[in-house]
């Protein structure tokens, strides 16, 4: 019979040990396809390999179909930290193919209940990352705001206004960062204290003699404020700055019995 | 679950298809690895690193072009090779190529955990030393035919048939 030949040949044998040509694993292919004998005979080699290779594996070796899934994931973190910034297009298919199988992976690890622990640790690397993603990206908008203060504070048309804590609040102080030229104000308030409920801040520029107050604005976000320096823009020509604290949406005039800081260009 | 729809749908990366295929097959991918990296906690590194591979390639497989567990024991000897030739593996005083997988059969402890071990020994023991070296070559190194006539300095037809004996001797001493 001619699946006996091709059994007896040692073709098969071969055919397990992936010692033969493309061209001769298509024929066999095709001959498993066509004599029933000829699949089960290489079902039969195949087992009696996976036995004698099985038992060659370290007897206490570690075998956990778990730490390969972590081991895939860890993976997954580690070159979506490395893709650098190329566009390659060869690149980005390899790292779009990883990032889809991985969808695909991670949905399906979540259908695995029993990997519940692993699971665990996929949300707490997760949540980690979105925290420094978070972390960072506020750094950078911190940063690039701090070097922007910065310019302005070191530019040569800047004048320095220091204002003093008044009776009110004598440990209260600020300072003012005035541009002549493009008529703005830095205001630097991190020397008062939050004001209380119901009441806000309000700046003026004061005319001295005679003394004439003009609003330059209330302080709305001041407890939200981060860094507490607020631009504000001044057209006056002040010769001094007052802050005080008035009811909600300002005052007309300022409250005097509330002035906090006070300073003279 | 036939053999056949689990590699079918590990494929499709289901990875309950990948996890049962683990299951059949990790221990000879360990086996292949280890004879070749001789290094336990090398042996289970790579043997990990063979899955992933194997799932990052899934699509590649191909049933036409051969098994899975033919496929699967090849990625295992690559991965196996690759890292005994890289930078950072301490070549250990053993000379690997003097050494044949019945060695690390003949080197297990007797008190074996795994019921049929001792019989597995036992009988690789009795394989003729050419059967050895026909399957170390074949099977765990991943030789091609004309590779392994050239290495025995045998006739190609004789390669083919003498495995075809030993493999039968093999699964005489299996039943």
């Amino acid at each position: 019979m001619e699946a006996d030949k091709h059994i007896e040949s040692g073709i098969l044998e071969l055919y397990i040990a992936g010692a033969l040509s493309d061209k001769e694993n298509e024929q066999v292919y095709s001959l498993m396809m066509e004599h029933p004998e000829i699949l089960e005979e290489v079902k039969e080699i195949e087992k009696s390999i996976s036995i004698l290779t099985s038992h060659v594996a370290p007897k206490d070796a570690k075998n956990s179909f778990k730490d390969v899934l972590i081991k895939m994931l860890q993976e997954k973190e580690d070159s979506a930290k490395t893709i650098p910034l190329r566009t390659s297009k060869n690149n980005w298919v390899t790292y779009t193919g990883w990032a889809a199988a991985l969808v695909v992976g991670s949905t399906l690890i979540l259908s695995l209940n029993k990997s519940a622990n692993l699971q665990g640790q996929i949300d707490t690397i997760n949540e980690a990352k979105e925290q420094y993603e978070i972390q960072l990206d506020k750094t950078n908008t911190d940063l690039a705001e701090n070097k922007k203060l910065l310019a302005v504070i070191r530019s040569k048309d800047i004048v320095t206004v220091p204002l003093q804590g008044q009776k009110v609040y004598p440990e209260a102080y600020a300072k003012v960062y005035w541009n002549k030229n493009s008529k703005n104000i830095y205001l630097d308030v991190q020397g008062l204290p939050d004001p209380p409920k119901g009441k806000v801040y309000q700046v003026w520029s004061l005319k001295l003699d005679p003394l004439s107050p003009t609003s330059l604005g209330t302080i709305d976000n001041f407890t939200a404020s981060d860094n507490k320096i607020f631009t504000i823009n001044n057209p006056n020509d002040s010769q001094a700055f007052g802050i005080t604290l008035e009811p909600a949406g300002g005052s007309e005039t300022p409250t005097l019995e509330q002035l906090y800081t006070l300073g003279a260009v | 679950m036939q053999l056949e729809s689990l590699v079918k749908k590990f494929k499709t990366k289901d990875v309950k298809a990948f996890e049962k295929l683990y299951d059949l097959y990790s221990e000879s991918v360990q086996g292949i690895v280890f004879n070749i990296v001789r290094e336990q906690s090398i042996a289970e590194e790579v043997t990990q690193d063979v899955f992933i591979k194997a799932w990052n390639n899934a699509e590649s497989y191909s049933e036409k072009k051969g098994r899975f567990f033919t496929w699967i024991i090849n990625i295992a000897r690559n991965a196996a090779i690759d890292k005994v030739r890289s930078k950072n593996f301490k070549n250990n005083t053993k000379n690997l190529d003097a050494e044949f997988f019945v060695d690390i059969l003949e080197n297990h402890d007797s008190l074996d955990s795994k019921t049929d071990a001792i019989g597995v020994k036992n009988f690789v023991s009795k394989l003729k030393e050419t059967c050895i070296k026909v399957i170390e070559l074949l099977y765990f190194k991943g030789f091609t035919q004309k590779e392994v006539s050239e290495s025995l300095d045998i006739p190609l037809g004789t390669v083919k048939t003498r495995n075809r004996n030993c493999i039968n001797e093999l699964r005489i001493m299996l039943k």
